[in-house]
């Protein structure tokens, strides 16, 4: 209901409608979602995770565990947003989650019905077998029930920004606490950023009365705000939650932009990316819900929670209501309350006695003080109408039943100390507060060992208004004075983490914990009696503290039944570990820009427009993109790749092999540098001559392949695979950094320098002298030869190098040339039949050659042995890279799977990653394997399909027929030679 | 996400400019290797909770791979040097000592740096 008068924060002149499920409704400027349903008498906002249960707001800020809603619809559909936090506009849509077929009546609260069976962790115990039947069965069936809202499906149309920057000091938290630091550091002339979450600034302090500076609080604020703004190194936001403190001081703060407004031009959020000197933590402090029977039903909230709404928007569940405590301050409800007309027949108090001067300003007021009293239960269905009062310390016997619309619950506060125990900051157990406060003596720490964070106010566990703001004063400038306050004193707390605390298994199944994730007194026992210690586990097994709570509502209490459970001291128990981020941040923020076309670089050859003019479909190698095919109209990408194969063995092909990598070596050690790269002697090549190359890890895997040109005494031209050239050039250059130190060698990356044109098939030659300038025939430029001049003006090197079997020259020419060349060969190959072909075309030609690719017939496991080419190594060398590894037993096992070719009986293509089929079963009781394809193709030149594989001692098994599983179905294949075509390689060497 | 400082260029960047390369001043065992000295060059690592040795690249910098002195439980920064060392030079060691104890320091120590 909306009160007839108050609300310091609602504009009862600007009234907004909106719609919350299927209802229109109004509220007022400056509501939030959950202010305004309130003043709409309505306080069901959700259901629970796990029993359905109904559930209303518990907390009036950004802990609210209960009322979460998808805000707005389709794309812009924002799932488990707070209502409380919500800020009202016109126009808004809210849809409350997580029932079926419709808030009030949930056909899914069932579960509640049979909670008995569903305790903590039933899902580990329950649905075991039959296996299957878990993914199948129970889990679809478990996350349909449980869950939060579900994420819109489509691409999310809205912009989020980005930005860096540096201060000296950052102050996360607007309250009184905060806007005192950030006065007193800017006064020092420190550059200031300071964040508030809400909307406006002051925090608590506003609605929690006492006096600054010998006035309203509400008064110092805007004069110390109006003081901030007015500083040229001050920066100031609201709407900006500091989301995570990172190591070194590394702060992400996500700014609200137009949520408020339900939208407008611009982006909808800013993600901050700070690096800050040291950061104020002075995000105050949560007070924590009494774990008494019923203590979930809707209208039950905390008592901070309860006059924040009466003072901010006026509104409440009722016009009576029932305030339970162990601590002095929630009495500062009481006195709200009734100043706003609102009755309180009860203040239950479970301390022996209250006599502070709030208790007493209470009995002043004429309300009502119960002593040693707690509450048995809640009566009502759908929202609270009633309290069972009891004595505190028994079993929960009803000593009466008092009508009310609300509880207001007290069990203390808890620091908010996330963004201090996020980097590693410790903390310690405050025995008079029943509380955990950082410890001072170990702070998070940043590059040089020092603190980096410093808590203020009720961060620091200093809860009354002076001592607030005088650590708030002290955090910025140790040296400042802080502004005078006053707030009433109060006596000790009594720490009540069950009530009653003699109360039976029953109740204590009905006690929650964790509202969100309905984890109840009775499951953290459970799982003390099931042997969970530690209080990590603990929280894994009941799911307390998950999804949004991230342990701000929940962890003191569970810890504390946990540590009650275990006997054991609370401190010892210790906390959960507090992770980033402190609160939801969604993940357009973090994305920002990088996403769509801009998420990565993309890499373009210098033909690439021509290949994109050429309809070209495009394949990702890496961050390039290369040509798979160039489909003509109506071609299939299959009838593509067969076309530009045959074309390029019976005439000629032209291939952008300019991504191909290419590295620079060069020095007087040069040789010997890449005798230690390479698994072979690239040291005794001659100048003008190419030599196939290996590169092994240490272990002796393979890594990558290429072809080695010397060009000069001292300088080689390493050509690696197109994946490989960043990889492979960071690899030498941490050799010779690290560990060959002073040998005298250069490398230079010159991949992007250079375009490169494979000119391939019978016509090759043909089409390089029509070009003139170089004799590029066989006396002049033999196979495996390179050599540099000029073809069609244009300066070259030319290299007779073939990975399809055909005659073939590799044609690099400065980048910025290699379109002039690239049409010059179009046009002088037009007679000749050229045709350009693609990645995969070039896959199945190497494979019809037996060519292994990296990363097909490679991964990571493989050793050049197994492929064949101990060729390619030399014996002679005392020492390579991967020479040691490959001495190794495992790697010398006759055993080892090795290459061969593969042709199926009936000319099929064996499916991609199928495994031969051994004999019997393997040690995991599977079907044993003796093999497995690593390329598979239908060979054009073949007309039939060909593969490659990897099998146990294969060479020596040639003929032999073997079965392939994969993709449910079996094939026969036999174990042939891996070069299917031309093996005298004639067609290369002409 | 740390901050550092590379030895060679002197820019003080974020983590993000850096790639990681484990732990530094491991020696290479070739050829001549027993299995156990090789076995342990592979894959024994020291993993310390407290003062590691560790390499870096500045890689989207001056592309030069250097050493750090880093505590793996606080992260605080003792030191960065250069990658052609034998182990952390005498400024860096006294910093361990000063921060972490002498024995933290003789623990990570390896002999003066190599000049060559």
């Amino acid at each position: 209901m909306r009160l007839e008068t108050g609300g310091r924060l609602i504009d009862r002149t600007r009234p907004l409608r909106f719609r919350f499920d299927d209802r229109w409704m109004t509220g007022l400027a400056g509501d939030t979602l959950a202010s305004a349903l309130i003043g709409q008498g309505r306080i069901l906002m959700g259901r629970s995770f796990k029993y359905h249960r109904p559930r209303g707001p518990v907390a009036a800020g950004l802990e609210e565990p209960n009322a979460l809603v998808t805000l707005g619809t389709g794309a812009r559909a924002e799932p488990n947003v707070r209502a409380t936090q919500t800020e009202l506009f016109q126009g808004l849509r809210a849809d409350s989650q997580n029932r079926w077929p419709s808030l009030a009546f949930d056909l899914m609260a069932a579960n509640d019905l049979v909670s008995r069976f569903l305790p903590a962790g039933f899902y580990y115990k329950t649905f075991i077998r039959p296996r299957a039947a878990w993914k199948h069965l129970f889990e679809p069936a478990i996350r349909r029930a449980a869950g939060l809202g579900p994420a819109p499906k489509a691409a999310d149309p809205d912009r989020y920004d980005q930005v860096y920057a540096f201060c000296d000091v950052l102050v996360a938290g607007g309250g009184v606490a905060g806007l005192a630091a950030a006065l007193a550091a800017a006064r020092t002339g420190a550059r200031v950023m300071l964040f508030e979450q809400a909307p406006h600034w002051g925090g608590r302090a506003p609605v929690d009365g006492g006096t600054v500076a010998g006035g309203d609080p509400a008064g110092w604020v805007a004069a110390a705000v109006a003081e901030l703004a007015a500083m040229p190194d001050v920066t100031l936001r609201t709407r900006a939650t500091v989301a995570a403190v990172h190591d070194h001081g590394y702060v992400l703060v996500e700014e609200r932009l137009t949520d408020h407004l339900g939208g407008g031009p611009g982006p909808r959020r800013r993600l901050w990316r700070i690096r800050a000197g040291r950061v104020v933590n002075a995000c105050g402090a949560f007070e924590r819900p009494l774990a008494f029977p019923g203590n979930d039903r809707p209208g039950v909230m905390l008592a901070s929670a309860l006059r924040d709404y009466v003072v901010n928007w006026a509104v409440a569940p009722g016009p009576a209501a029932v305030v339970v405590t162990n601590n002095d301050d929630a009495y500062r409800t009481a006195l709200a309350l009734r100043r706003a007309g609102i009755s309180v027949p009860v203040i239950a108090d479970a301390r022996p006695a209250a006599d502070g001067p709030l208790p007493q300003a209470a009995r002043a007021a004429g309300i009502r003080v119960a002593t040693g009293t707690g509450i048995a239960g809640t009566v009502g269905r759908g929202r609270v109408v009633a309290v069972q009062l009891c004595d505190a310390g028994g079993g929960g016997h009803v000593t009466e039943t008092i009508p009310c619309d609300a509880v207001a619950m007290s069990g203390g506060w808890s620091p908010a100390v996330h963004l201090w125990s996020q980097p590693g900051g410790r903390l310690r157990w405050d025995e008079a507060g029943a509380m955990f406060v950082p410890d001072p003596d170990h702070p998070p720490t940043g590059a040089a060992g020092e603190p980096i964070v410093t808590c203020a106010g009720a961060a620091a566990g200093a809860l009354r208004l002076p001592d607030c703001i005088a650590s708030g004063a002290r955090a910025g400038d140790p040296a400042a004075a802080a502004p005078p306050a006053e707030a009433e004193a109060e006596a000790p707390l009594l720490p009540v983490w069950v009530m009653p605390s003699g109360a039976g298994p029953r109740k204590r199944a009905k006690m929650w914990l964790d509202f969100q994730n309905d984890v109840k007194v009775s499951d953290v026992e459970l799982a003390a009696r099931e042997g969970y210690r530690s209080v990590e586990h603990t929280k894994r097994y009941t799911t307390l503290g998950m999804a949004t709570d991230q342990g701000k509502l929940s962890n003191v209490n569970g810890l504390a039944v946990l540590a009650q459970a275990l006997d054991e001291a609370i401190p010892r128990v210790g906390t959960t570990t507090f992770r980033p981020p402190f609160v939801p941040v969604t993940i357009g923020a973090l994305a920002g820009e990088a996403r769509g076309a801009v998420f990565q670089p993309l890499r373009r050859t210098p033909l690439h427009d021509w290949h994109a003019a050429h309809g070209a479909v495009w394949e990702p190698v890496g961050l390039w993109r290369r040509p798979y095919c160039y489909p003509r109209a109506n071609e299939s990408r299959a009838d593509a790749v067969a076309r530009e194969v045959l074309n390029t063995r019976r005439a000629l092909g032209l291939l952008d092999a300019s991504t191909l990598g290419k590295i620079v070596v060069k020095g007087p050690d040069a040789g010997r540098f890449l005798d230690m790269i390479y698994t072979g002697a690239m040291s005794s090549l001659p100048v003008g001559r190419c030599r196939y190359g290996l590169l092994c890890n240490e272990q002796g895997f393979l890594i990558d392949d290429g072809v080695v040109a010397r060009l000069a005494e001292d300088t080689w031209l390493c050509h690696t695979t197109s994946g490989g050239a960043d990889r492979i050039h960071v690899w030498m250059e941490d050799w010779l950094q690290t560990e060959w130190w002073n040998w005298r060698v250069f490398t230079l990356n010159l991949t992007e320098q250079l375009a490169q044109i494979a000119v391939v098939g019978p016509h090759a030659r043909k089409a390089l002298e029509a070009l003139g300038g170089m004799d590029v025939s066989k006396a002049a430029l033999p196979f495996m030869h390179w050599a540099e001049g000029t073809l069609a003006g244009i300066p070259a090197r030319v290299f007779r190098i073939s990975f399809s079997g055909e005659l073939s020259y590799e044609v690099a020419v400065p980048a910025d040339r290699g379109v002039e060349l690239w049409e010059r060969l179009v046009a002088a190959g037009g007679p000749l039949g050229v045709m350009p072909y693609g990645t995969e075309a070039l896959h199945v030609m190497r494979a019809e050659k037996g060519f292994i690719m990296i990363g097909d017939e490679t991964d990571g496991t493989v050793i050049p042995q197994d492929l064949g080419l101990g060729w390619a190594i030399s014996a002679r060398k005392p020492d390579y890279l991967g020479k040691r590894g490959q001495m190794r037993p495992a790697l010398a096992d006759p055993d080892r799977w090795r290459l061969v070719g593969l042709m199926t009986l009936d000319g099929s293509v064996i499916p991609e990653g199928a495994y031969a089929v051994g004999a019997g079963r393997n040690a995991n009781g599977q079907t044993a394997t003796e093999g497995r394809v690593t390329s598979t193709y239908f060979s054009p030149t073949l007309n039939r399909g060909i593969a490659l594989g990897l099998i146990r001692r294969g060479p020596e098994r040639m003929g032999e027929v073997l079965t392939f599983a994969a993709e449910g179905r079996r094939v026969q294949a036999r174990i042939v030679s891996p070069v299917f075509h031309d093996p005298e390689g004639k067609a290369q060497d002409v | 996400m740390l901050m550092l400082v590379c030895p060679y260029c002197g820019v003080t960047a974020e983590e993000t400019e850096f790639a990681p390369g484990g732990e530094a001043h491991l020696s290479r065992v070739g050829p001549d290797g027993s299995d156990e000295a090789f076995e342990a060059y592979l894959f024994a690592r020291a993993n310390p909770k407290g003062v590691h040795l560790e390499r870096w690249r500045h890689a989207y910098g001056c592309g030069k791979w250097f050493l750090a002195a880093r505590c793996t439980a606080t992260l605080e920064v003792f030191g960065t040097y250069p990658a052609q060392s034998k182990g952390p030079p005498p400024a860096v060691l006294d910093r361990i000592a000063d921060r972490r104890g002498a024995g933290a320091a003789a623990r990570v120590g390896r002999g003066a740096p190599d000049a060559s």
